[in-house]
């Protein structure tokens, strides 16, 4: 007695591999803009990230007795390193990348139990773990330096930054518009006055200014983003609910108080925002199944964004959001299920309604 | 039509036109349709085999019991097999001919286990019996029509397989207000049904009318899915002037199920663990009131269907008219027989159907197509961990959980998934479908639901033998006791004869001492 | 101080008394969560559990000496009616479910005997004296006894062939 194939006999044409691939591809407008943004260091960031990923994903699976080139070629670890190296100071010391896509790798993902088995998104562990131990390093932005202009590190020079920790020349610093603008209210300086010519909405649009390498380019994520929804690899749920989440709340307490609080455009436009809203709180393993559960889990880190950014002691909170509200799935997938055919909303059949239907 | 549960919204659209009166399918997937592969050439005649197995179970409910023995010479449509018990159908000769074998043949199931089956010779003849049609059906009472379907054997065709009587009669006694006939073949490959609407309208119109006379249903529907214009446009011909109205629905799978039938038509659902004539409604499939119009206009029980044989591994795909009980080898050899490159042969279309290890397996009344693949259209990749992606929830007509029910069956915990809706669940197979991991959760449902079946039988078995052990070991205390009682009162006895014997012996004793005393007194 | 002291003290006394009034009053007899086990378990005396019948066995599980997956002919649903009652996780891991068994006699082999006959605890087998003997699947749990006693070797245990009825998708392939 030979037992068969069950059915589905059919498949559509999709894998994991290929899901990741889409994110990457989506990702890659934006982290060819990074590069181009900030130079050989950079690049030499992203490339460290990747490895250490692959290396230690490699080295996980092998000592876990797993089969290792299948899930190699998944694209999950390099998806979580790319999505770390996008969100580190693009002149960081290797080091950094390197301890941070172990972390991620190691301990917030193989350590749960692998893939779609972790609690918190890698990335976002990961980039929290990093901002505690290395405050200093992981807030030393960099002036906006395109590759092609004049003072730009070289290739060698690009070594030296990344792999010999040369600091880059003082004028090259710069502050990150959260990060100043939480500095000059510290010193009882109002908005009006501390933003002075700071902001300028094309420019941020586009993505000339201080942040993390690929956080940047507001319209190239975008762009990307849209990419994703439209091949179904994500849906809007959870990006809008995030921006709306930030939007809300800035947009009523700019109105009630504009010396004090950014106006939305600002909060949206700054920061780790997009990014995270469509490539990082997106995760699929690290989000809610529902589309109610989704919308409260994209809301929830877009209102604890702004809750950060505007009271907390670091300027930018992204990262804490996404890790809060991962913690707060469990209980979301509870209590936010989809209605089931045929019964109400707590579970209970329907009434077979013959009256009530005329 | 009920619109009471519907947004105001929505009835503001309907009315202005702005929105089709249809509803919205929950989940649903899109899979390639394939259709094309026999969409084209008319119904063939399956020229009649050698030999046909016809399995005395075809439907939901108890197995028929055999009339007939072997050798026995029956004509074309003769009661082979009477129903047995409420849910049932009788089984009737596909073919003119003789009785051989009586005996288990390898059955269209997914244990590969034998089904008690009569196996027939074909004379060639292809004889029917003298049917005896009424000179107008419609003049019949609707008890007599129902009556008439079920001696029939007529079941549900589209798949399902449960007797159509038996849902005629359950429809009359809940009143049933809106018959919706299914015309959806959601299913990639199948084409029988649309052929069926493009060439036979007016006998389903008829059949349609028939099963709405017997169950007094004012409202009918016919849902067909709109990749199928040529099938609409029969129908509608067909239907025109009288109370069948066609409805055109967008082409999705699982339209052709049943609840999301209903729901896409009537916005109504069926309640959870209930049937659609809870909410009056029955949904019948096209090829059922086909069989129907045959039965009560012609007298001809169910002998026959309408069979898509495809896939990119058929020769020449297309649709045949073949006997219940013909093999499957038979009907793939009219269509040109296999291609080298068939990885997989399919009973039913590829999203529910049955594998089959072997082409010589019967068609059975429930068959709606035979489909050899290739390994590129099975699409079959070892399963990777699930990433938690939640294709599957919004594939999920049912508005199910299917990542959360695996993982609890996973665990160990198939009860856990029946608090999660396994019970709600309809195994379209949608989530297994979309999975990206090509997790089969729908092979763990089905395992899950057999597994809990299985511990329900196991605890009822339990609880029999208990009582048998119980039984059986106060029987033995009985017996016990009995055997010490017995025991007790031979040991009396005994005790009883030994001492009177004793007493006697003592008596002889001391009477021969006194003997001898005495003749040594007289000495 | 003296009035924390005397508070304590007191609160300390009232509850002793009260605790010691409890195990005087409502004291139990007999160990009722063996007597309730023993309902549960089949009864069939059959001693696969190494105790010397269920008894015995339910004594040892109410005393938490043998696990909840004692029982063979239980299989896995008293496994978890067990482990519900005792309020302990039944560790299914340790429990080997070869898949529910049957006992089933070789009519070549048989010699009628009735040994089997005699000896099965749910009176499974069906026979007489001289005439080849049969086993009545519904009511047979499986419990060996008849294996022990058949002096031909006839009968064995045989896995629960599946039926039409019976049969269900075995757990697909686990993927790493």
């Amino acid at each position: 007695m030979t037992t068969l194939a069950h059915s589905p006999h059919a498949h559509a044409q999709t894998s994991v591999g290929q899901v990741m691939g889409t994110v990457m591809l989506a990702l890659t407008p934006a982290t060819l803009f990074g590069f181009w943004l900030y130079g050989w260091p950079a690049i030499n960031l992203w490339v460290v990230s990747l490895g250490v990923a692959l290396l230690a994903e490699a080295v996980s699976l092998k000592i876990m007795g797993r089969p290792v080139r299948g899930a190699l070629l998944d694209g999950s670890a390099l998806l979580t390193a790319w999505l770390l190296a996008l969100s580190l100071p693009p002149w960081a010391p290797w080091w950094l990348a390197a301890v941070g896509s172990l972390f991620a790798i190691v301990l917030a993902k193989q350590i749960f139990g692998g893939l779609g088995q972790n609690l918190f998104n890698p990335a976002m562990a990961a980039r929290v773990m990093l901002l505690i131990s290395f405050p200093l390093e992981m807030t030393s932005w960099i002036a906006p330096l395109p590759i092609t202009s004049a003072g730009a590190p070289g290739f060698v020079e690009g070594l030296a930054i990344t792999f010999a920790g040369m600091a880059p020349a003082d004028g090259m610093t710069s502050a990150t518009l959260l990060g100043h603008v939480k500095t000059e209210l510290g010193r009882d300086i109002v908005l009006p006055q501390a933003l002075g010519s700071y902001f300028d909405p094309a420019t941020f649009m586009l993505g000339q200014r201080a942040g993390s390498f690929g956080e940047t380019s507001a319209l190239l994520l975008l762009i990307g983003g849209l990419v994703l929804i439209v091949r179904r690899v994500i849906t809007w749920h959870i990006p809008l609910a995030m921006l709306a989440g930030v939007a809300l709340p800035a947009l009523l307490a700019n109105w009630i108080a504009p010396e004090a609080y950014l106006a939305p455009g600002l909060h949206l436009l700054s920061g780790g925002l997009i990014l995270a809203a469509f490539f990082i709180a997106t995760d699929p393993v690290t989000s809610p199944n529902s589309a109610s559960g989704q919308l409260l889990f994209g809301f929830g880190i877009g209102g604890l964004t702004w809750i950060i950014r505007t009271w907390g002691g670091y300027p930018e909170g992204v990262a804490f959001a996404v890790m809060l509200m991962n913690a707060a799935i469990p209980v979301i997938d509870r209590y936010f299920k989809p209605r089931i055919y045929g019964r109400d909303r707590k579970g209970a059949a329907l009434a077979p309604a013959k009256e009530a239907t005329r | 039509m009920n619109v009471a549960s519907e947004p105001f919204l929505k009835r503001l659209l309907v009315k202005a036109g702005l929105s089709s009166s249809l509803h919205k399918l929950r989940g649903g997937v899109h899979p390639e349709g394939r259709k094309d592969l026999s969409a084209e050439p008319p119904i063939r005649v399956l020229p009649m085999p050698e030999r046909l197995y016809v399995p005395l179970q075809q439907h939901i409910g108890a197995p028929a019991r055999h009339l007939v023995g072997v050798g026995e010479v029956v004509k074309k449509g003769q009661l082979l097999a009477a129903s047995q018990g409420m849910v049932s159908a009788p089984v009737h000769a596909p073919t003119s001919g003789r009785v051989i074998a009586i005996g288990d043949f390898p059955g269209p199931h997914p244990s590969g286990l034998p089904m008690p089956t009569l196996t027939i010779e074909a004379d060639g003849l292809d004889a029917w019996i003298d049917a005896d049609p009424p000179a107008d059906p419609f003049a019949l009472s609707p008890e007599e029509v129902a009556t008439r379907v079920g001696a029939a054997g007529i079941v549900g065709l589209g798949g399902a397989a449960f007797p159509a009587a038996v849902k005629l009669n359950l429809s009359r006694r809940n009143e049933v207000r809106t018959l919706i006939m299914n015309g959806g073949e959601c299913e990639p490959y199948l084409t029988c049904d649309d052929r069926l609407m493009q060439e036979r309208a007016a006998q389903i119109v008829e059949g349609i009318r028939l099963i709405a006379h017997a169950t007094g249903a004012g409202e009918i529907l016919v849902g067909i899915e709109d990749n199928k214009p040529d099938a609409i446009a029969a129908m509608t011909k067909a239907a025109a002037g009288g109370p069948v109205k066609v409805v055109k629905v967008p082409a999705m799978y699982p339209m052709g199920s049943e609840k999301q039938l209903i729901q896409v038509l009537t916005g109504q659902e069926v309640p959870a663990g209930g049937r659609a004539a809870d909410i009056g409604v029955l949904v019948h499939n096209v090829g059922t009131a086909y069989a129907v119009q045959q039965a009560l206009c012609l007298g001809r029980p169910l002998v026959s269907r309408i069979i898509t044989v495809s896939g990119g591994a058929i020769m020449a795909p297309g649709n045949l008219e073949a006997p219940i009980g013909a093999l499957a080898a038979d009907l793939v050899r009219a269509c040109g027989g296999l291609r080298e490159d068939a990885a997989r042969l399919v009973l039913g279309g590829p999203m529910m159907g049955t594998q089959l290890t072997s082409l010589d397996v019967p068609v059975i009344k429930g068959s709606s197509g035979v489909l050899a693949l290739t390994v590129q259209e099975v699409e079959q990749t070892r399963p990777g961990p699930c990433i938690r992606c939640s294709s599957c929830v919004r594939a999920c007509p049912m508005g199910l959980l299917p990542l959360e029910m695996a993982a609890r069956i996973r665990a160990g915990d198939p009860a856990g998934a029946v608090d999660w809706g396994l019970k709600d669940c309809i195994a379209c197979g949608s989530c297994s479908y979309v999975c990206p991991s090509h997790i089969p959760l729908v092979h763990w449902f089905n395992h899950a639901k057999g597994d809990l079946a299985a511990r329900e039988r196991l605890k009822m078995k339990n609880e029999a033998t208990k009582k048998l052990a119980d039984e059986r070991s106060a029987r033995m205390q009985r017996i016990a006791q009995e055997r010490e009682e017995a025991a007790r009162l031979r040991a009396a006895k005994k005790a009883a004869a030994d001492a009177a014997k004793k007493a006697a012996a003592e008596a002889a004793a001391a009477a021969k001492a006194a003997a001898k005393a005495k003749e040594e007194v007289e000495a | 101080m003296i009035a924390a002291l005397l508070s304590l003290t007191l609160l300390g006394l009232a509850l002793g008394l009260g605790l010691g009034f409890a195990a005087i009053r409502l004291k139990v007899e007999g160990n009722p969560l063996a007597e309730e086990l023993e309902a549960l378990l089949p009864g069939s005396q059959c001693g696969q559990c190494g105790y010397p019948g269920c008894g015995p066995a339910a004594r040892a599980l109410a005393e938490g000496a043998a696990p909840v997956t004692l029982c063979p002919p239980g299989g896995r649903p008293l496994i978890e009616v067990l482990a519900a009652k005792l309020g302990v996780d039944a560790d299914l891991s340790g429990a080997v479910d070869s898949g529910p068994k049957v006992a089933e006699v070789q009519e070549d082999l048989c010699i009628g005997c009735t040994k089997c006959y005699k000896v099965c605890p749910t009176d499974a087998i069906l026979g007489a004296a001289k005439q080849v003997h049969a086993v009545f699947r519904e009511a047979c749990t499986a419990c060996g006894k008849c294996v022990d006693v058949c002096p031909t070797e006839a009968t064995r245990m045989i896995p629960l062939p599946a039926t039409l009825q019976t049969w269900y998708w075995s757990k697909p392939e686990v993927s790493t």
